[in-house]
C-alpha cells in the first residue's frame, strides 16, 4: 500500500480490518509525510510522533487478540489545540498557555481514544480560537494547502489544512461563529457543527460559551459522519450536553437520495458584495439538488442581518469572563521579578501574554458587561439572538434544511485583512444565524471559484438535533459531484512540494 | 451617660445583615470533590474546582436543595426560574477569576425571622426581613507570610489553598432592620442565634462560626433622630463568633455617633472586626462602584423547582427552632428565660439529648448552662464545640445521683474529660477520684473533725443537729472532697449519739 495517507477513514478502516495494513504502517504514512512537507504547511503546533505509534499499536494488539475495536480504530486524526489530551501540550495558540500540560483528557479525547483513533497531533488555531485566518496564533500562521499564499480559514485553520494536505484523513476543529465551517470552505473539505450540546465540552477551552462546538473535519461526507458519531453523546460533566441519543448521521450520509425534501434558501445571504464565483457555484448546486428532486425555496430570515453584531457581543462578552483565569497565578506565562505584587503579576501577565485580538475581544466584552451598558449591549445582543433563533424555528416549519454559501469568498492572500477586523468579521456573516440559534450546520465543497480557482463550500443548516438531514444533503451533493468530477474537489488540488 | 447611651438617645441605627453558610454536602458545589474540613491543602482540587482550562461545573443536586430547604424555613418564596451569574473580579484565591453566584435570579426571596429579645418593657419580638438567599461557591483561602500583620499588605509571599474553593455557600441577606434602637446589637446576636439553630435543625450546615462555617458580615447606619433619610453605611466584616456579633454593633454604633458628633460624614467602606480590642477598624473603600460585570453563567442550565417537589421540601421542614423551644419548655419544665439562655448558648440539642439518655432536665440544664458554659466562654468555644457528649454529662450526673460522686469529684472529672483524658469512667480510674463511702476509710477523718470541733460536737450531743455541717464540713476538706457526704453525715451523728 504507497499511498496510504490518499485514502479516506473509511478506505482505511476497511484495509485495516481486512488486516492487509497495520494501524502502525497507517501512522507512520502519516507521521512522514507530516514530518517531511508540514514546514511549508506549518498545520501543527505539535506532532505526538511517539504517542501516535504507542496509540496504533495498541490498536494493532487489540486487532490481533480479535477483541472488537471500532470502525475507525487505527485511523489518525489532527486534533485543535483547544482540547485538552493528557500529558499532551495545550496552548490555544496563545502564548499565555505555552508550556502548560493538561492533567487530563477532554471528553471528546476520551471518545476518539475509546475508538482507537490515533491523534496525531495538536494543530494550529487562531489564538483562542479568535479568528478566520489562523494568522492570529501567537506561533506562526498556516497556510492553505491549495495555494500557500493564502489563508486556511480559522479558527480550526490548522486542521483543515491538515485534512486538505492530506496529513491525515479526519480533523477536530471547534467553531463558535463558523470556526469548522468556514476553514472547511476554503480548503475544499466537509467539516460539520453539530447541534449545540451535541458533542461534550469538557475539555474544550472556552471562547464563548453558549457557542463553542467541536466538530468533525473529513474530506468525504460520510468520514465525517462517522467521527460525528464516534465524537457526539451525552456527557454528565457537561450541564449543557443534550440527554438525547445521537442522530443516525452515518446512515444519513449514506442515504444519497434528496427526492422530496424541501430545501430553503436564505434570502439575505448573498447578493451584493458576495464573491462572483461563490454566487456561481452556489446556484449550480442548487439546480443540481433541484435535478436531485428536491424542492427549492427562497425563505426570509430577517433578523439574520443583525447576526453579526449580535455576535460580537455575546462573544466577547463571554469570553471576557472565560479569560479571566489567565492571570498567571496557577499556571502558563508568569510575569514576576519576585518584586511584584499579584495584581502586578496579573496586569503584566496578561499584558504580555494575550495577542492583539484577544485584547480586542476582552475589551469589548468588559465593555459591554459593565453596569450602565449591559442593558444597552449584553441584555439587547441575547434579545436579537431568540429572534434569529425564532427566524430560524420559523424557517424549519417551511423547510427541512437551509442553505447558503459558506462564507461570501474563497480564501484570500495571508495578511491582507489582519488590520482590518470588519472585514476578518465578515467571513463569518453566513455562518453566525445558525451558531446564535444552537442549531448544526456543515460546509461541503461544490467547487472551484472562477476568479481564483479556489474552492468554495456550500452551508447545509438543519433544526436541532437532527444533524442527520444535513449530512444527507451533503452526502446527495458530493455524491453527484464526484461523477461529474470523477473524483473528490479535493483531488483536484495541486501537489506539496512535489511529493503528490 | 455612656458614649453607648448617648450615641442611642441621639441616633436611630439601622441593621442590616448578610450571613454565609457553607453546606455540609459531601461533595462541592460544581464538582465532585470531598468537602472534609482540616485536610493537606490543595489535595481535595479536581481540573473543575481549580478552573483549569476547559474544566466545566455541575451543579449539586443537594446544594440547590439545601438551598431551597432554608429558604422555606426562613418564610421566603422560591422562584420558578432561577440562575446560576457569574460575578467576574480578579483575586487569586479565585480560581477562574469569577466566582459562580446568583445575581437577579435567586433561588429564594421575601422571607423573615422573628426573633425575641429582652427589652425594658419585657420579651420583645422583632421581625427581621429576608431579602434574599441565594447559592454560590466558596473561594480558596489565602495565607499571608512573611509580614507582621498577616495581612496581603506588607507580607512576602502568600499561599494559596484551593480545598475550600467550590464549596457550596449560601448567602442570607436580610432587609435594612430599622427601629432596633438601643437593642440594636442584642437584635443582633438573636438573629445569628436563631438562625444558626434553623440551620442546624436542618441538617444543612455544621453552622461552626469558629470553623468558618458559618460567616457574618454586619452592615450599619446611624440616622438622626427624627430624621427621615437613612446614613450611611458600613460594612464589617470578621464577625466570627455571636458574642463579636453584638460587640461589632455596639462598637460601630459609639464609632459613628462620635464622627457624626464631629460633624464628619460617614465613609462608605468595608471594615474588619478586631477580637482584641473589639473595635472595627476600616479597611478597602467602597467609593467606587463595584463593578462586578454580572451576566447568566453559560455552562449551566437555569433552575426551574418544581411546584410540587418544593411543597414536599416544605411538607418535610423540621419544627420551627422557635416553635420547638416552646414545647421542650413546657416539656421540661424550664421557664421562658432559662430556655432562652439555653438556646443563646446553643445548648438545647445538647440539653434534649443528654435528657434522652435519663439525666432529669433540671440536671441537664445545671451541666451545660451552669457548668460546663463557663468552661466554653473561658476558651472562648461554642458548647457544641467543647470535648464533651452529652453521653459523658449523662454518665457524670448518673454517678452523682449514685453517691459515686459529689458535685466537686464531677468538676474535676469534668476538667479532664474535657481535656481529652478519656470518658468519665476511665478519667474516674485514672485519676482515682471515686467517692469514698467506706466507713473504716472515713472514721479517723470524723475522729478528728470531733476533735477539733468540740463546740459544735457538744451541740450535736445536746441535740441540735443543724450543727452537724460544720463537722461535715470539715471531714470534706480533709478528704479533698472525695468523701459521700451524706455517709459522712449520717456517721458523724452516729458518732456523736444522735
Amino acid at each position: 500500500m504507497s499511498d496510504l495517507t490518499k485514502l479516506s477513514a473509511v478506505e482505511l478502516s476497511g484495509e485495516l480490518s481486512k488486516g492487509s495494513v497495520s494501524a502502525v504502517e497507517v501512522t507512520k504514512a502519516h507521521l512522514d509525510r507530516i514530518n517531511s512537507l508540514d514546514k511549508s504547511v506549518q498545520s501543527f503546533l505539535h506532532v505526538d510522533n511517539a504517542g501516535a505509534l504507542k496509540q496504533a499499536e495498541e490498536v494493532d494488539k487489540n486487532r490481533k487478540e480479535n477483541k472488537k475495536v471500532s470502525a475507525l480504530a487505527g485511523v489518525p486524526l489532527a486534533l485543535k489545540d483547544v482540547l485538552t489530551q493528557k500529558g499532551i501540550p495545550t496552548t490555544c495558540g496563545s502564548k499565555i498557555l505555552e508550556g502548560w500540560i493538561p492533567p487530563y483528557d477532554s471528553t471528546v479525547v476520551k471518545n476518539l481514544k475509546n475508538a482507537g483513533i490515533v491523534i496525531l497531533g495538536k494543530t494550529n488555531m487562531d489564538e483562542f480560537a479568535m479568528g478566520s485566518s489562523t494568522e492570529n496564533s501567537a506561533y506562526f500562521p498556516t497556510k492553505n494547502p491549495w495555494d500557500l499564499t493564502k489563508i486556511p480559514g480559522g479558527s480550526s485553520g490548522g486542521s483543515s489544512a491538515a485534512v486538505s494536505a492530506f496529513f491525515a484523513p479526519l480533523g477536530i476543529g471547534t467553531d463558535t461563529g463558523g470556526s469548522i465551517r468556514q476553514p472547511a470552505a476554503v480548503t475544499g473539505i466537509v467539516g460539520a457543527k453539530p447541534s449545540y450540546g451535541g458533542v461534550s465540552r469538557f475539555g474544550l477551552v472556552a471562547f464563548a460559551s453558549s457557542l463553542d462546538q467541536a466538530g468533525p473535519f473529513a474530506r468525504t461526507v460520510l468520514d465525517c459522519a462517522m467521527l460525528h458519531e464516534v465524537m457526539a453523546g451525552h456527557d454528565p460533566l457537561d450541564s449543557t450536553s443534550i440527554n438525547q441519543p445521537v442522530p443516525d448521521v452515518v446512515k444519513a450520509a449514506q442515504l444519497q437520495d434528496v427526492k422530496g425534501m424541501k430545501i430553503g434558501i436564505i434570502k439575505e445571504l448573498g447578493g451584493d458584495g458576495w464573491q462572483n464565483g461563490v454566487l456561481n457555484r452556489f446556484n449550480e448546486s442548487v439546480e443540481l439538488l433541484k435535478s436531485m428532486g428536491a424542492q427549492v425555496k427562497e425563505i426570509s430570515i430577517p433578523h439574520s442581518l443583525y447576526a453579526l453584531a449580535t455576535y460580537y457581543l455575546i462573544a466577547p462578552s463571554e469570553a471576557s469572563s472565560n479569560l479571566a483565569r489567565f492571570d498567571g497565578m496557577r499556571y502558563g506565562l508568569r510575569v514576576d521579578d519576585g518584586n511584584l505584587s499579584a495584581e502586578e503579576v496579573m496586569n503584566k501577565t496578561r499584558e504580555k501574554g494575550f495577542g492583539k485580538e484577544v485584547k480586542r475581544r476582552i475589551m469589548i466584552g468588559t465593555y459591554a458587561l459593565s453596569s450602565g451598558y449591559y442593558d444597552a449591549y449584553y441584555a439587547q445582543a441575547q434579545k436579537v439572538r431568540a429572534l434569529i433563533a425564532q427566524d430560524l424555528t420559523n424557517a424549519f416549519k417551511e423547510v427541512d434544511v437551509l442553505i447558503s454559501p459558506t462564507s461570501p469568498t474563497t480564501a484570500w492572500g495571508l495578511g491582507e485583512r489582519v488590520n482590518d477586523p470588519m472585514a476578518m468579521y465578515l467571513a463569518d456573516l453566513a455562518t453566525l444565524p445558525p451558531s446564535l440559534a444552537g442549531i448544526p450546520a456543515m460546509s461541503v465543497p461544490i467547487g472551484l471559484a472562477d476568479e481564483d480557482k479556489l474552492p468554495v463550500g456550500l452551508q447545509i443548516i438543519a433544526p436541532f438535533m437532527n444533524d442527520d438531514r444535513m449530512y444527507r444533503v451533503g452526502g446527495a451533493i458530493e455524491a453527484s459531484l464526484k461523477t461529474k468530477w470523477n473524483g473528490l474537489l479535493i483531488d483536484q488540488a495541486p501537489a506539496l512540494g512535489g511529493a503528490k | 451617660m455612656s458614649t453607648y447611651d448617648q450615641a442611642i438617645k441621639k441616633y436611630d441605627p439601622v441593621l442590616g445583615l448578610e450571613t454565609h453558610v457553607e453546606l455540609s454536602t459531601n461533595s462541592k458545589m460544581f464538582c465532585g470533590c470531598s468537602t472534609e474540613f482540616g485536610a493537606d491543602p490543595n489535595k481535595q482540587t479536581c481540573p473543575t474546582c481549580l478552573g483549569l482550562p476547559g474544566s466545566l461545573p455541575v451543579a449539586n443536586a443537594i446544594g440547590i436543595e439545601s438551598t431551597i430547604r432554608i429558604g422555606l424555613a426562613l418564610n421566603c418564596s422560591i422562584a420558578s426560574y432561577s440562575r446560576f451569574a457569574r460575578k467576574n473580579y480578579f483575586y487569586p484565591d479565585m480560581p477562574k477569576d469569577f466566582q459562580t453566584s446568583q445575581y437577579d435570579e435567586p433561588l429564594c426571596s421575601n422571607g423573615y425571622l422573628d426573633v425575641l429579645v429582652d427589652t425594658d418593657e419585657g420579651t420583645k419580638t422583632f421581625r427581621v426581613e429576608i431579602e434574599r438567599v441565594h447559592l454560590e461557591e466558596d473561594t480558596g483561602k489565602l495565607t499571608h507570610a512573611g509580614g507582621a500583620t498577616g495581612r496581603i499588605h506588607g507580607a512576602d509571599y502568600s499561599l494559596v489553598d484551593y480545598n475550600r474553593a467550590g464549596i457550596p455557600l449560601v448567602e442570607i441577606v436580610t432587609k435594612p432592620v430599622p427601629d432596633t434602637g438601643e437593642y440594636a446589637p442584642l437584635v443582633a446576636k438573636a438573629y445569628v442565634t436563631e438562625l444558626r439553630d434553623l440551620l442546624r435543625g436542618l441538617n444543612v450546615s455544621d453552622v461552626r462560626m469558629e470553623e468558618g462555617s458559618l460567616r457574618c458580615d454586619v452592615n450599619l447606619s446611624l440616622t438622626p433622630k427624627g430624621s427621615k433619610t437613612w446614613g450611611t453605611r458600613t460594612e464589617t466584616k470578621n464577625v466570627n463568633s455571636l458574642r463579636s456579633v453584638e460587640r461589632a454593633i455596639r462598637s460601630e454604633i459609639e464609632r459613628q455617633s462620635l464622627e457624626l458628633d464631629k460633624g464628619n460624614k460617614i465613609k462608605q467602606e468595608t471594615r474588619h472586626f478586631q477580637e482584641d480590642t473589639g473595635t472595627t477598624r476600616s479597611g478597602r473603600s467602597k467609593v467606587v462602584a463595584e463593578e462586578y460585570r454580572y451576566f447568566p453563567e453559560p455552562d449551566l442550565v437555569p433552575i426551574a423547582p418544581d411546584k410540587a417537589w418544593i411543597e414536599k421540601l416544605k411538607k418535610a421542614l423540621p419544627e420551627q427552632p422557635s416553635i420547638r423551644r416552646t414545647r421542650l419548655a413546657k416539656e421540661w419544665g424550664f421557664t421562658d428565660l432559662e430556655m432562652r439562655d439555653v438556646a443563646t448558648l446553643g445548648g438545647v440539642d445538647l440539653i434534649a439529648q443528654t435528657i434522652e439518655q435519663g439525666t432529669s432536665p433540671a440536671s441537664a440544664r445545671k451541666w451545660w448552662a451552669g457548668e460546663l458554659s463557663g468552661h466554653a466562654s473561658k476558651a472562648d468555644l461554642e458548647l457544641i464545640d467543647l470535648k464533651i457528649t452529652p453521653t459523658d454529662v449523662a454518665r457524670i450526673d448518673a454517678l452523682v445521683n449514685e453517691g459515686k460522686l459529689t458535685d466537686k469529684l464531677a468538676r474535676q472529672v469534668i476538667e479532664a474529660v474535657l481535656n481529652g483524658e478519656g470518658n468519665p469512667d476511665e478519667v474516674i480510674k485514672k485519676r482515682n477520684l471515686a467517692v469514698v463511702s467506706d466507713d473504716s476509710a472515713l472514721i479517723p477523718a470524723i475522729e478528728a473533725a470531733i476533735a477539733a470541733n468540740p463546740d459544735a460536737a457538744a451541740k450535736i450531743r445536746e441535740g441540735k443537729v443543724q450543727v452537724v455541717g460544720v463537722i461535715v464540713g470539715a471531714v470534706m476538706k480533709t478528704t479533698g472532697g472525695s468523701a459521700d457526704a451524706a455517709k459522712v453525715r449520717e456517721l458523724v451523728l452516729k458518732t456523736l449519739g444522735q
